[in-house]
């Protein structure tokens, strides 16, 4: 099959970005060493080379940086909004502007692509400043009073899957609604973040609004746990989210959540297939599965089981895994060894317990951290691949008879993020979108995203929503 | 034996569980007294019932209870969960003079200020019924995102939360909040006012009749800080609200809340004769975006 679809390689250019040597922390609009000069490297995914070394944020480092966006924080909560509005527009438009770098920098960071952070990360990042500049000026008008105040710093912890879109979805609404904000990327890939502080100086925005603490889960912790934060968000796991939540109980912090999920995406036997296949290599594919709200259970109608199955495996086998700087790539590589492992272990123990796999057939490069596309049949509720959110390329397949049953299976799980639904019949659609227990429902689409559009949990997939006017909530006093 | 010395008829005081009256199942009870100088019951000093002390089990089954009425509850219309709420107040307002005295000795009102808090309340269970097919069009709505989609965002209820009632304002602390749990289509577990339960769970007597169904609410009398642990801690307890927590027990609940990720409210000051606003309304509710393409899409999604 594949030898058919043989493409010349097609590869973007290195050339747009120009990667330094070494990165400091940004504090109070300076690039800084870390207190205790610890450093780490940050390597690409792709051919382990590494592309930077990173100072690395310890608990003096947070200290610092809260001091900084604390008194940065009284001139900007006290700019009217249509100033910062101004600001935020300028943000937006140098991203738009330095699109094609950005794009090429986070693909040779996180592994992913350069087909999704061109044609999906850097135009939603954009969009998601724009969106929230529009917002700055208005927010007597969003509908939490008449004088919606500013909570004072955030401090922001931010995961490795879209580093500067969740980066963007974080900063975008503080900024809007006048707070400042301390962010701790992930240690796989700080880099955008630290192009993004140099967006912050080209825009002249006020120093200290925007900190950058690139640095492990102890820098995390340390920012969570400032007496002096405000406000806490967090992108990440299921567990790490509850350490948060234990840690600011009885504080008095607005915290939002964006966790894990276990995402539910149901065909019915309505459903056209060949769009119900693109919609579920979308689903669980895009960004080699390292999304939230991916939808890694995929439950068919048993009498469409086999015919959808068959398809679908003859469209894994034409995905393109390899260099992510090549435009014609579908399936990037894995973020991390660690993030291989976990994948790894997890389909071993899914063969173990007596699902059926099955991997796409590609040859995988000989460095880098690669996981060919893969499914699971056979799969029953009880089998860790059907419960557990693995974070790669793995699909588990169930199936169902009637819509309840869909239904319950869907809801059986303790997550609560996404969902998807495939049929013809709109009643069935609004019935079952209706019974999910789920934050997003994608029906006839999946993984579509917007800044207009309210993004978040149920259950244990976190509390809070980002995007949209629900977004603002989470950083107002109401 | 003259005609005025009739003996009056004391009411045994029992919990509201699944839509039925039952005693704790652990067969305690602790003594409830009237904060009123000399309004209690003759010749017992203070006494004013026997309340039943709930045991974790109590709490444990008010939850199977709520749990089972989430579905019908959060089911209903907004049309419907309004009358139903609406009904209570017709319910309340009959029962005036029962729950002005009870107040009254709880909180040690006279009979005038009690019989305002009475009415405050029974004001609260109207406001709250006429959010119930208001509150999706205000905090709900369209989204404009950029591309062919039809999407939209509603609020949809978290499931059982888990209430513990204001200590000091044994009624209309309760109602306000209770009710806009309800009127949001959650179901209540309530711990009630450990020192003043009693308007808690004569209130139970009321939803009993008022085409509440069965489980919707469940009011508990007892120790907060034991009935509230087990609460805290069940993974099926979707949220908590901490008002009736002092400090240090709050601290507690919410960390012992982070296990299941609940949603939390925590305690702050509060003055329940103020405009109610719509905090509590929306603080147990999850907002749902549901998209689907609106137009021809080619291969990634259906067309017209």
């Amino acid at each position: 099959m594949a030898s058919i679809f043989e493409y010349a390689p097609a590869p973007e250019s290195r050339a747009v970005v120009d990667i330094a040597p070494s990165y400091g922390l940004f504090i109070d609009g300076e690039f800084t060493e870390a207190a205790d000069g610890q450093v780490f490297k940050t390597v690409s995914p792709a051919t382990e080379e590494v592309l930077s070394e990173v100072a690395r944020a310890g608990e003096a480092d947070v200290e610092r940086a809260v001091k900084a966006a604390r008194k940065a924080f009284v001139g900007w909560s006290a700019l009217p909004g249509a100033e910062r509005a101004k600001y935020l527009f300028r943000i937006a438009r140098i991203i738009q502007e330095r699109s094609r770098e950005l794009a090429v920098l986070e693909t040779l960071d996180n592994g992913k692509p350069i087909r999704e952070t061109r044609d999906a990360d850097l135009p939603l990042v954009a969009a998601h400043f724009f969106y929230y500049a529009g917002w700055a000026d208005k927010l007597s008008h969003a509908g939490y009073g008449t004088d919606p105040r500013p909570l004072g710093v955030a401090g922001q912890v931010i995961p490795w899957n879209f580093p500067l879109l969740m980066l963007a979805w974080k900063i975008a609404p503080a900024l809007a609604t006048g707070n400042t904000v301390v962010l701790k990327p992930a240690e796989t890939t700080p880099l955008s973040a630290l192009f993004f502080a140099d967006i912050c100086r080209q825009a002249g925005l006020p120093k200290g609004v925007v900190n950058i603490l690139p640095g492990y889960g102890d820098a995390g912790a340390a920012l969570v746990a400032h007496p002096d934060v405000n406000k806490v968000a967090f992108t990440g796991s299921t567990a790490v989210g509850k350490q948060i939540a234990r840690t600011v109980a009885g504080t008095d912090k607005k915290l939002t959540l964006e966790l894990g999920g276990k995402g539910a995406n149901i065909v019915f036997d309505d459903a056209p297939v060949d769009q119900a296949v693109e919609g579920i290599v979308t689903g669980i594919f895009f960004n080699q599965g390292q999304v939230c709200c991916a939808g890694s259970r995929l439950l068919v109608q048993e009498s469409v089981a086999d015919e959808l199955i068959a398809s679908l495996k003859r469209r894994l086998a034409t995905l393109r895994l390899g260099d992510p700087l090549d435009k014609n790539t579908d399936i990037g590589a894995i973020n991390s060894a660690e993030q291989l492992a976990r994948i790894t272990a997890l389909t071993e123990q899914g063969e173990q317990e007596g699902a059926e796999r099955w991997s796409a057939p590609c040859e995988l490069p000989s460095s880098g951290y690669w996981f060919a596309p893969t499914l699971f049949t056979g799969v029953t509720q009880a089998h860790t691949v059907a419960r557990d959110e693995i974070f790669g390329p793995v699909l588990s397949v169930l199936t169902f008879r009637t819509p309840d049953e869909a239904v319950a299976k869907a809801n059986n799980t303790q997550y609560g993020l996404s969902a998807g639904i495939w049929t013809e019949k709109g009643s069935r659609i609004l019935a079952v979108a209706n019974k999910l227990r789920a934050g997003v429902v994608w029906s006839n689409t999946f993984n579509k995203f917007d800044p207009a559009s309210p993004f978040g949990g149920y259950k244990e997939s976190g509390f809070g929503r980002e995007g949209g006017r629900h977004g603002l909530e989470a950083y107002l006093d109401v | 034996m003259s005609d005025n010395s009739r003996l009056s008829v004391f009411k045994t005081y029992k919990l509201f569980v699944g839509g039925k009256f039952p005693r704790s199942e652990s067969g305690r009870v602790y003594e409830v007294t009237s904060k009123a100088s000399g309004a209690a019951a003759p010749g017992k000093g203070g006494w004013l019932a026997n309340a039943p002390l709930s045991s974790r089990k109590d709490a444990r089954d008010a939850v199977v209870a709520a749990r089972k009425a989430f579905g019908p509850w959060s089911g209903a219309t907004a049309y419907n969960r309004g009358q139903v709420l609406y009904r209570v107040a017709e319910m309340l307002e009959g029962r005036r003079e029962q729950f002005v005295r009870e107040v009254a000795d709880a909180e040690g009102l006279s009979k005038s200020k009690a019989g305002a808090r009475v009415d405050a309340a029974v004001d609260r269970w109207v406001w709250y019924a006429g959010w119930t097919d208001k509150v999706a069009q205000v905090v709900g709505g369209g989204n404009p995102v950029a591309g062919p989609f039809f999407n939209l965002s509603t609020p949809e209820p978290t499931g059982v939360v888990a209430v513990l009632a204001p200590q000091e304002s044994s009624f209309l602390g309760l109602v306000s909040v209770l009710a806009p749990v309800l009127a949001t289509g959650n179901t209540a577990v309530v711990v009630a006012s450990e020192r003043a339960p009693l308007p808690a769970l004569s209130l139970g007597e009321v939803l009993a009749t008022s085409d509440v169904p069965g489980g919707t609410v469940n009011i508990l009398s007892g120790r907060t800080k034991e009935i509230a642990a087990p609460l805290a801690a069940h993974s099926d307890v979707n949220a908590i609200d901490l008002t009736g927590a002092d400090e240090a027990l709050a601290t507690e609940l919410e960390i012992a809340a982070a296990d299941n990720l609940k949603r939390v409210l925590r305690p702050g000051a509060e003055d329940w004769s103020a405009d109610p606003g719509m905090r509590r309304l929306t603080a147990f509710l999850e907002t749902k975006t549901v998209w689907h393409p609106t137009g021809s899409l080619g291969a990634s999604g259906s067309s017209y």
